[in-house]
């Protein structure tokens, strides 16, 4: 009778102690800065002599009040509802294309992988140049055609369509990768029997290949969640989320706060609105979604 | 932390009366700085203080290129918050108000010491030394500074039958130079606009040019309280939105700052508004012959200045201190600021440093970096308060809503104005 509890408690401690060092590094990087923010938000900042004191929910009525956090918010979320499907939706498309047969295949991968392996700085750099009235390329070719010069970036209607691009265009050869493994993980015996059973190639897909890309999917559309609210890089090259915040995200609007205004009692109270933000997706993705992910 | 201290202290201690037995007691400093312009400026620095270590052995200086101006105050106040401080450090000299709050930086005041030290600190034009004191304290010591010039493609303007070495001296001029410069094609499209002031990023610096012109300046001398919604200030606006929307001679909407210089080099700009500090990079890239001018005036000539100030660190010992403001001396004196300003276009921040064999030489070859100096006289100081990034960025918010007509010039001013009085109600 004692020995298994004896067994039972040695593997007890083995587990804990295996888990330490992740938890230990978990907590001191994630959850205590994540709990030291929301204490934060309820002071207000701390300036050379000027210590910080206590304002209760100050920062959070500032916040319902600030014209620039909604348009921000909003930006966010058109950016995440834009980006989120088109980037998914552009490399499901593109895999299955480079997982066909055609010449060059090699070089077509290699084509839609590379923004990925760029530097967002210098993409963005580069999309700079494409974007510029005048003499910039997207100009360039429209002007061959005797259409007149845009401002892209400089266009309060425009900027922030012109910087989903960018994202889209960066992302979706990410995405590609995945669901290329993915189906290259279908064993060819179900195309095989589909192809003896007379299914057609859009039944074959709607019926086995997309299922099966569920669970890539789910992973693929997390990251691109978390990313529609981590990448602002670009953000800063392009527009610094001018002309008047209509480019602004909302890690964007927090680095200004922070670093630019130095008031970081109110970037942590904007902090707390994303940490809300994302554990309700990531919840939302995990509970709802999962269960419907995987193919029975 | 206090155990780290005595540590430190003990070490410290230890490591002096080992020093003073051996040789002269060694000063190490930390010195941060920006680099605006591109790489020949971080090289210049590097240079300028290799050769002062070299020959002050007594003096060990670690200069730390910290990447933008914006990257600089942020890495040099997230340092001050950890306690690991530099001891000196070019900072935009419109941060001045928020490293005086952050309790960052000591006057220079208290570190003069003789007749020679009080003659130096008045030895700076007083249009960069308004951004440098205030409470009649002097904080910071103009190193890098600049104003924005006029630059005008000559060979453009005889194209438009105007005369090449004339540029507009007025805004009336400018808009009447800037018709004849605007050529469209078959098409009604622009291939070359009149003229070009950019407005990315930080609309507020050349917008002060205008409102300078037109005799108003932004915010009071204590750095709490703005006149953004004076009428002088909308009617600057109106005019610098009038160019694109009523006159159609500046291309709509936001300018890019970088692509600026290329815009003029591809003849798609006839006149650009940008700062001195772009003087080299057009004079070695412009396939045309160009000539730089003041702004045009309004009510009065006018530019703001810009660039960066020294400033020394409080949180570092008496010896660091008296070392620090030996170096800024130094540099500032007259030889090494025209290697600066030859080097990279800034404006040299004294006058002496004009008369030297070097700087008589460089201007005889290339007279356009005059322009800078001359228009010093009718300089006046940039935008500067408490919570300076943030107040900006109020403003720069309203230019751009104005400038890509989403508010009415006065509209954005009054909003800009009423939240800039509720962030600095705390500091009057």
């Amino acid at each position: 009778m004692t020995r298994p509890t004896f067994t039972l408690r040695r593997e007890w401690i083995h587990g804990w102690l295996l888990l330490t060092p992740a938890l230990v590094l978990l907590f001191a990087f994630t959850h205590l800065p994540a709990l030291s923010t929301i204490w934060d938000s309820f002071f207000s900042t701390p300036r050379g002599q000027r210590a910080a004191r206590f304002v209760g929910l100050r920062n959070y009525e500032t916040l319902l009040a600030d014209d620039t956090f909604w348009q921000v918010l909003s930006n966010s979320l058109w950016y995440a509802a834009v980006t989120i499907p088109v980037s998914v939706g552009l490399a499901l498309l593109m895999a299955i294309w480079v997982d066909g047969k055609l010449s060059g295949r090699s070089f077509v991968r290699l084509a839609y992988f590379a923004p990925t392996v760029l530097p967002l700085i210098a993409v963005a750099n580069i999309w700079m140049f494409f974007y510029t009235p005048g003499f910039g390329l997207i100009d360039q070719i429209r002007g061959a055609f005797g259409l007149p010069e845009v401002n892209w970036l400089g266009n309060p209607d425009l900027a922030l369509g012109s910087v989903m691009v960018v994202a889209i265009w960066k992302e979706a050869g990410f995405f590609m990768i995945f669901y290329l493994a993915a189906l290259q993980a279908i064993p060819p015996q179900l195309r095989e029997a589909a192809a003896i059973e007379g299914a057609s190639r859009w039944t074959f897909f709607r019926r086995i290949t997309f299922p099966l890309l569920m669970p890539t999917t789910l992973f693929v559309s997390v990251n691109a969640v978390i990313n529609s609210f981590r990448m602002v890089d670009h953000v800063f090259v392009m527009t610094e989320g001018g002309p008047d915040n209509a480019s602004s995200l909302l890690l964007f609007y927090i680095y200004e706060t922070a670093f630019k205004f130095w008031d970081t009692a109110y970037a942590s109270t904007l902090t707390v609105v994303l940490l809300v933000l994302l554990s309700a997706l990531a919840l939302g993705q995990f509970f709802l979604l999962d269960k419907r992910v995987h193919y029975r | 932390m206090t155990l780290m201290k005595t540590l430190t202290t003990t070490l410290g201690a230890a490591a002096l009366l080992a020093s003073t037995a051996t040789a002269a007691l060694a000063v190490d400093l930390q010195f941060f700085f920006p680099v605006a312009v591109g790489g020949k400026a971080a090289d210049t620095i590097q240079a300028l203080t290799d050769e002062y270590v070299a020959a002050h052995p007594d003096v060990k200086i670690d200069a730390v290129y910290a990447g933008s101006y914006q990257d600089t105050i942020t890495k040099t106040l997230t340092a001050v918050r950890g306690g690991t401080p530099p001891q000196l450090s070019v900072i935009l000299s419109v941060d001045m108000f928020t490293l005086i709050e952050e309790d960052a930086i000591i006057p220079f005041d208290g570190l003069v010491k003789n007749d020679a030290d009080k003659a130096w600190l008045t030895s700076f034009y007083p249009a960069f030394m308004d951004n440098s004191m205030t409470g009649g304290k002097t904080y910071g010591i103009p190193f890098q500074r600049s104003t924005p010039v006029l630059y005008w493609n000559k060979e453009a303007f005889k194209a438009a039958g105007l005369d090449p070495n004339t540029p507009p001296k007025t805004w009336e001029e400018q808009i009447e130079f800037g018709k004849k410069l605007t050529k469209r094609d078959a098409n009604g499209n622009v291939t070359q606009w009149g003229v070009r002031i950019p407005s990315s990023g930080f609309p507020y610096w050349l917008f002060q040019g205008l409102t300078t012109q037109n005799d108003v300046i932004l915010a009071n001398d204590a750095g709490n309280k703005t006149n953004f919604d004076d009428p002088k200030v909308v009617e600057a606006l109106q005019y610098l939105v009038d160019l694109s929307a009523k006159h159609g001679v500046m291309q709509p909407g936001i300018i890019e700052w970088g692509a600026t210089p290329k815009a003029f080099f591809e003849g798609q700009a006839a006149m650009m508004w940008t700062t001195t500090g772009n003087l080299t990079n057009v004079r070695d890239n412009a396939p045309f012959d160009f000539g730089v001018g003041m702004l045009p005036a309004n009510k009065r000539p006018g530019a703001p200045t810009g660039g960066g100030n020294f400033y020394i660190f409080k949180d570092s010992t008496d010896e660091q201190k008296a070392a620090s403001f030996e170096f800024i001396k130094w540099i500032t004196a007259p030889e090494q600021a025209a290697k600066w300003t030859i080097a990279t276009g800034y404006v040299a921040p004294r006058p002496d440093a004009w008369e030297t064999p070097a700087m008589k030489q460089y201007v005889a070859d290339f007279p356009q970096a005059l322009v800078a100096r001359d228009q010093l006289e009718y300089a006046v100081a940039e935008l500067s308060t408490y919570q300076n990034q943030r107040i900006t960025t109020i403003l720069n918010d309203a230019l751009e809503a104005a400038i890509t007509d989403q508010k009415a010039p006065a509209a954005a001013l009054e909003e800009a104005q009423a939240e800039a009085d509720r962030i600095l109600a705390d500091y009057r």
